[in-house]
């Protein structure tokens, strides 16, 4: 198997301790960056071609470098730990088993874009990682690594996965209900508490040590061409070995279900879902494709939070699709209509499909209010909605129209 | 006493020692009001859950509207807005629990505490609930018991996670 660089520590019990950290190297990137001029940092992060891990997969130096210059008020670093895309997992992991990962990456981060407050933001369902990553931080503290120039504020959600969305996060990090803001102006120029703001994954900040001790052409090297290193698949669903696996981001999503030990149930792959819930699903002979933000962009999916969900040939579409359904008219913040109502009303008529009363028109429906809401919304939640709704339909209509009385 | 009531007579307040945390808390964030979600965590540990009059009470902590309270209340799924049981038991039901059989856990579950999604039983012990994706589907079908992780559901190692819940 190849390298390991964001799990390397994780086979030691002890791992989130900050001896051990140490131990393993730990905080010497951070000596490392005090050499360094903080446009420096930002520059060997953009040559690494580190890609935001969280979802969007935007490159993390340009976002870095758009905190304007002439700034003089405080800049925050905001991490986003609202991990909830269904089917990710990852960093859960990262934030219970190597917190020093983060808050070293929190502390590069932090000099590149010049700023001394950081807000970290875990949903709120997430109370051993937050005791974790908290005892991590009182570790830092404790050893003068925090304090000094750079202040970590630890901060607990109370449920609601549009929070995930950084615009969302930053309402809810100011105290309010978590609804996402219009851009621009982004957060790099208006974030929280109207200050330049970089809001970045867990995942990603950890990538950042490695790419500061070992070089930019190292990370680079790691993956593609539009993106480097490694990065950490939750892979779930009808698989032999569910787990999160690290992997260059050149892997095929078939070198990865192989990886998870194959397929469950028949044994026989109906479908993959590559990148968490909001991803557009791919059939059987859709996985000879690498699992970095362009592969997954040219395969008409997106490889999202890299939460991989497996389904054996046993497994209903229709079932799977009011499943996620639910979730998404659950989670609507309900302040752009077309999604508020949308995905309310979508639920409702894949429920119906389901139960064996669906309506002649109800699939040719769903896909149009799909396709005409898409983009009208403030955040990307309802885009993310209608990757499924349309992606289920179109590859599977069959399978729905089965259920369909007089389809 | 009865659900979404406080004990007659009981003082919605904070200790001290409690308001001393929350002049903390709110020192940390450049708006105190960005302690709200802390301190709404704060208020429902202490009180047992949001009623409208602590909200009234947090809003006067953050000299900001009951309403505005209200709105951060009623937005996120963490805050009880009437008591739950002792024990809060959130069952996942999301995409990758579906595929590892949570709708049989689910349904095991409400025979078991004789109850539907949502509700307590009748002597206060449990309040279910079906949740979505809580991020172990490594470990699907899941469940979230008060503050832990229960993994890899099956009707057996419920009903035992059941009888341990006083």
């Amino acid at each position: 198997m190849a390298e390991t660089v964001l799990m390397r520590n994780f086979s030691n019990p002890d791992s989130h301790t900050l001896d051990a950290y140490r131990a393993a190297g730990g905080y010497t990137a951070w000596d490392r960056a005090l050499e360094m001029e903080p446009a420096a940092i930002t520059e060997e992060v953009k040559k690494a071609n580190l890609r935001g891990l969280g979802g969007a997969g935007f490159p993390t130096g340009a976002k870095w470098s758009f905190i304007p210059k002439n700034h003089t008020g405080p800049v925050y670093l905001v991490v986003n730990a609202d991990e909830g895309e269904p089917g990710t997992f990852k960093d859960r992991y990262l934030l219970e088993r190597d917190p020093h990962a983060l808050i070293e990456g929190m502390l590069i981060a932090a000099r590149a874009i010049r700023s001394d407050k950081g807000f970290i933001y875990i949903r709120g369902e997430y109370v051993q990682p937050w005791r974790r990553f908290s005892a991590a931080v009182k570790e830092a503290y404790d050893a003068g690594l925090l304090g000094r120039g750079f202040d970590v504020v630890v901060h607990r959600g109370a449920g609601a996965y549009i929070c995930g969305e950084e615009t969302g996060l930053l309402s809810s990090l100011e105290g309010k209900k978590g609804w996402p803001k219009i851009k621009p102006p982004f957060p790099a120029i208006k974030g929280a508490f109207g200050q330049p703001t970089i809001v970045n994954n867990v995942e990603t900040l950890c990538c950042v040590p490695p790419i500061v001790t070992r070089g930019a052409e190292w990370f680079a090297g790691l993956g593609t061409k539009t993106q480097g290193g490694t990065r950490m698949y939750s892979v779930s669903g009808r698989v032999k070995k569910p787990a999160v696996y690290e992997a260059p981001v050149s892997i095929t999503l078939r070198q990865l279900i192989e990886l998870a030990g194959g397929v469950t149930g028949t044994g026989r792959l109906k479908a993959v879902v590559p990148g968490g819930g909001s991803a557009a699903i791919l059939t059987a002979n859709e996985i000879d494709v690498t699992m970095d933000v362009d592969g997954l962009k040219a395969a008409g999916s997106m490889i999202g939070s890299a939460g991989v969900m497996v389904m054996d040939e046993s497994v209903s579409i229709p079932e799977a699709l009011m499943v996620l359904a639910r979730f998404y008219a659950h989670e609507s913040c309900g302040q752009c209509t077309p999604c508020r109502e949308s995905t309310g009303w979508i639920y409702k008529m894949v429920h119906r499909i389901v139960d064996g009363h669906g309506r002649k028109d109800d699939l040719d429906t769903i896909l149009d209010v799909a396709k005409r809401g898409a983009g009208t919304t403030i955040c990307a939640f309802y885009d993310g909605a209608v990757g499924p709704y349309i992606s289920y339909i179109e590859k599977f209509r069959s399978e729905f129209e089965a259920l369909i009385p007089h389809a | 006493m009865s659900q979404g009531q406080h004990a007659p007579g009981a003082a919605i307040a904070f200790s001290e020692a409690q308001l001393g945390e929350v002049r903390r808390l709110q020192g940390l964030y450049p708006d105190a009001r960005g302690a709200l979600l802390p301190v709404l965590h704060m208020a429902q540990d202490t009180f047992g859950h949001i009623s409208l009059e602590v909200e009234d009470y947090v809003a006067s902590l953050f000299s900001i509207s009951p309403a505005h309270v209200h709105e951060v209340v009623t937005f996120y799924t963490l805050y009880f807005r009437e008591r739950p049981g002792r024990h809060v038991l959130s069952i996942c039901h999301n995409l990758s629990c579906h595929l590892a059989g949570a709708r049989g856990i689910i349904e095991h579950a409400k025979r078991r505490l004789g109850i539907e999604a949502g509700e307590t039983t009748a002597d206060g012990r449990v309040t279910l609930l079906t949740v979505e994706c809580l991020c172990a589907c490594e470990a699907a079908p899941m469940a979230q018991v008060d503050d832990r992780y229960e993994l890899n559901l099956t009707p057996e190692k419920l009903d035992r996670l059941l009888e341990g819940l006083r």
